[in-house]
């Protein structure tokens, strides 16, 4: 493994279990089925997909709260599997959550909140724990600290709740933090303030980040590279302004269709949406998961085997037999919206 | 904490609630202090040797408070301090004379007469004449009778005087010729006049005109203050309730979120448990248990715990599987807070405050089962409770007689103390559940 790689994902999946009675086993809801990728260090990535699509339970499974059902996750060159590994993964890696409140136990004060990672991480020092809580919180811009330390999570704003998480995701100096949907249930007002807030960090300490969102319009400004996710798997990978100027899955091109965009003329245009639900994770379609929606469903090969990763242009990887040069179908490739 | 307590005093029920809770402790560190536990046992346990002064089934005092009745209490006449009269008669006999006087202005007649003669000789009794002079200046002659050293002469319980009076003596020997059904009030006298055989010979004498009223609370068949049992019944009350709601609470809460937590094997075991345990039928086991092994105090309030910690863990346990999900768990393990700590440290506390006020309002229903079980007959034998007083009373029949007072009294403390445990719950229960609040 190369010594730039922080975070490698080998072949990941995360299935649940369905039983019936208890013991009679239904099948599986495969939330996660076969992920692989390399996160650099220092490199910002960005996880985008409809919800259902499993980007969560992805991120859940990377941080050791779901044990996975196959598959090996290498953190910084240790296997993350054992009791011990996984301590110290923990203490490795920040975690920001979607819901602010939710997130916050609602009986600590802020002081609490943050002393908690540091003290199930064995900094034994109240001195230096205080101190540490103060810079974080400085740097998160809870400021002045004092009137912030006795407050209980209810008596902060949504903005401040969400950046008291993120304090706490990066009050063990992390060299990952994971961000699932961190801004979805704030205020638009407050959006880009922790977004900033996530990409300063990012930036100041050269720490590795996982965004991971359904809102594509947040990632630009972001992050280096996308995946996009659907029914579990990674179907098209690449650099931010290369998917986004150039999508190449029909799935990417619909999602970034769907980017609502301030044009007066939108309100007459019609808008392609595809048709239908997220898939099954319990009985995923054949082949191509996403055949059933597709605009570009060709019969006999989408409906069959599952495509493999092709990679039309240079660092930019996307599952989908439009791409299979041996079949010279790539021209029929539909126009972009 | 602080915050819970201010915000009560907005509750009028809470604040009557601690005052009730605030005097039950009052009561309970007042007996235990001033009447010791072997005291208490001694006093209760003593039989009518201890209690010989005492009218039996007397009612409390106060009763005398309401209005139209006017009923005696007790009253000692002793020889020491009342005149006598000595003279040798030769041969070193003497005769001697007392008189024991006593006003009487009560409109009800005193339930029993007796002399408690208290007598020094060597072979010869002293031999007296007992006499009863009334306010009208008449003379009965009650008995004839040679004195043993703590002989006792129980004058209504003479059957030749009643035949002779014709009724009871208590009635007869007070009542009024003009009107029967009144006691003629005044001056009594009671006259001993009799001989000491020998020249060490001494007679003391004390008249007791045994009272309807006794005490504060009145006194039981066997003449035992019923005080003792009530004051004492108070600390026995509380601790049990507390002792019986604080182990069944908190094992129930910890085993509900180690269930949760843990999930799997562990979960299903001990919901099976708690399926069987709510078919168990409580109280006839502890009536088993009580007529068949033991009926200690201990061994029922361990038992009721045991009954008891299954009983409450399905809703235990929606709440925990509630917060179980709850994001900040999630956080707190992703970094590496460990499964003890997530319970007991991110789990319990979040329910603790929701199940305050059912801890408060289990309280009483314990103290409830403990008298249920002594009027059953299972109390424990050793100790005074409300509940054995129940028991008496509902043994000697005290409602069908009219001893309203031997039932009410224990009913009213179990409700008081009831009612206060509930008012501060209700209360409680409001400060905690936000939604419960009146607008």
């Amino acid at each position: 493994m190369p010594d730039d790689v922080l975070l490698s994902v080998r072949d990941l999946h995360t299935w649940f279990e369905l039983r019936r009675w208890g013991f009679v086993r239904v099948g599986f809801v495969r939330a996660v089925d076969g992920i692989t990728f390399d996160l650099r260090r220092g490199e910002a990535l960005a996880v985008v997909g409809e919800s259902g699509c499993g980007k969560s339970t992805l991120a859940k499974t990377i941080l050791g709260l779901h044990l996975p059902t196959r598959g090996e996750i290498v953190f910084d060159g240790r296997t993350v599997q054992s009791q011990e590994n996984l301590r110290w993964f923990h203490s490795r890696v920040g975690y920001v959550q979607q819901d602010p409140y939710g997130a916050l136990a609602p009986f600590m004060n802020v002081q609490r909140i943050l002393e908690e990672p540091l003290v199930i991480n064995g900094m034994a020092d109240r001195d230096a724990r205080v101190r540490r809580i103060r810079g974080v919180l400085e740097e998160v811009k809870l400021t002045p600290v004092d009137d912030f330390l006795p407050r209980y999570p209810h008596m902060l704003s949504g903005g401040q709740q969400q950046r008291l998480v993120v304090a706490r995701a990066a009050i063990l100096e992390p060299q990952l933090i994971i961000a699932d949907e961190p801004v979805s249930m704030l205020d638009a007002s407050v959006r880009v303030e922790i977004l900033q807030l996530l990409r300063g960090l990012q930036e100041r300490y050269g720490l590795s980040l996982i965004y991971i969102t359904h809102d594509l319009s947040t990632v630009r400004h972001f992050c280096e590279r996308v995946f996009v996710m659907y029914g579990g798997m990674i179907i098209e990978q690449a650099p931010v302004a290369n998917l986004l100027q150039n999508p190449r899955h029909p799935y990417t091109q619909a999602l970034l269709a769907a980017i609502p965009d301030p044009d007066p003329e939108n309100a007459t245009r019609f808008r392609e949406v595809p048709p239908g639900e997220p898939p099954s994770l319990l009985h995923p379609p054949s082949g191509c998961r996403f055949h059933p929606r597709c605009p570009a469903f060709m019969p006999g090969t989408c409906d069959v085997n599952i495509p493999t990763n092709f990679e039309p242009s240079a660092g930019h990887r996307v599952a989908c037999w439009l791409y299979d040069e041996s079949r010279q179908v790539a021209a029929k490739a539909p126009p972009r919206p | 904490m602080s915050k819970t307590l201010l915000e009560l005093r907005r509750y009028p029920s809470a604040v009557a609630g601690l005052a009730i809770i605030g005097l039950l402790v009052g009561i309970s560190m007042y007996t235990v202090i001033a009447i010791p536990y072997h005291d208490a046992i001694r006093l209760w346990r003593g039989g009518e040797q201890l209690w010989l002064e005492n009218p039996r089934n007397a009612r409390p005092v106060w009763m005398n408070l309401l209005p139209g009745v006017n009923l005696p209490r007790t009253l000692v006449v002793s020889s020491a301090s009342a005149p006598r009269h000595e003279e040798p008669v030769g041969g070193g006999v003497r005769r001697i004379t007392m008189s024991l006087p006593f006003d009487f202005s009560s409109r009800g007649f005193p339930q029993e007469l007796a002399i408690f003669f208290d007598a020094a000789f060597a072979t010869a009794a002293p031999h007296v004449t007992v006499g009863w002079r009334r306010p009208d200046g008449s003379v009965i002659r009650l008995t004839e009778l040679a004195v043993e050293s703590k002989g006792i002469y129980r004058i209504s319980s003479d059957q030749h005087l009643q035949q002779e009076l014709g009724g009871r003596p208590e009635v007869m020997l007070f009542a009024d010729p003009s009107a029967p059904q009144q006691p003629l009030r005044g001056r009594y006298e009671l006259v001993l006049d009799g001989f000491l055989f020998e020249e060490g010979s001494r007679l003391e004498a004390r008249l007791i005109v045994y009272g309807q009223v006794h005490g504060l609370a009145g006194t039981d068949h066997q003449r035992r203050d019923l005080m003792i049992a009530l004051l004492w019944g108070t600390p026995i009350a509380m601790a049990f309730g507390l002792l019986a709601a604080v182990g069944t609470s908190v094992s129930t809460l910890v085993i509900a979120a180690i269930g949760v937590w843990y999930g799997r094997w562990i979960d299903g075991l001990i919901q099976r448990v708690t399926e069987v345990n709510l078919i168990l039928p409580g109280l006839p086991i502890l009536i088993m248990i009580g007529t068949l092994y033991s009926r200690s105090i201990w061994v029922i309030l361990g038992l009721v715990i045991i009954l008891g910690v299954f009983g409450g863990i399905k809703g235990n346990r929606a709440l925990f599987l509630q917060i179980k999900e709850a994001p900040y768990i999630e956080a707190a393990r992703a970094y590496g807070a460990g499964n003890l700590r997530v319970v007991l440290r991110y789990m319990l506390p979040r329910v603790i405050p929701v199940l305050v006020p059912s801890f408060v309002t289990a309280i009483p229903s314990f103290v409830f089962l403990e008298a249920t079980l002594a009027v059953l007959g299972l109390g424990d034998p050793a100790v005074p409770t409300w509940g054995k007083v129940l028991e008496d009373a509902y043994r000697s029949g005290a409602l069908f007689v009219g001893y309203y007072y031997w039932v009410l009294e224990p009913a009213a403390l179990l409700m008081v103390s009831g009612l206060g445990f509930t008012m501060l719950g209700f209360a409680l229960d409001r400060v905690v559940n936000p939604r419960l609040r009146e607008v």
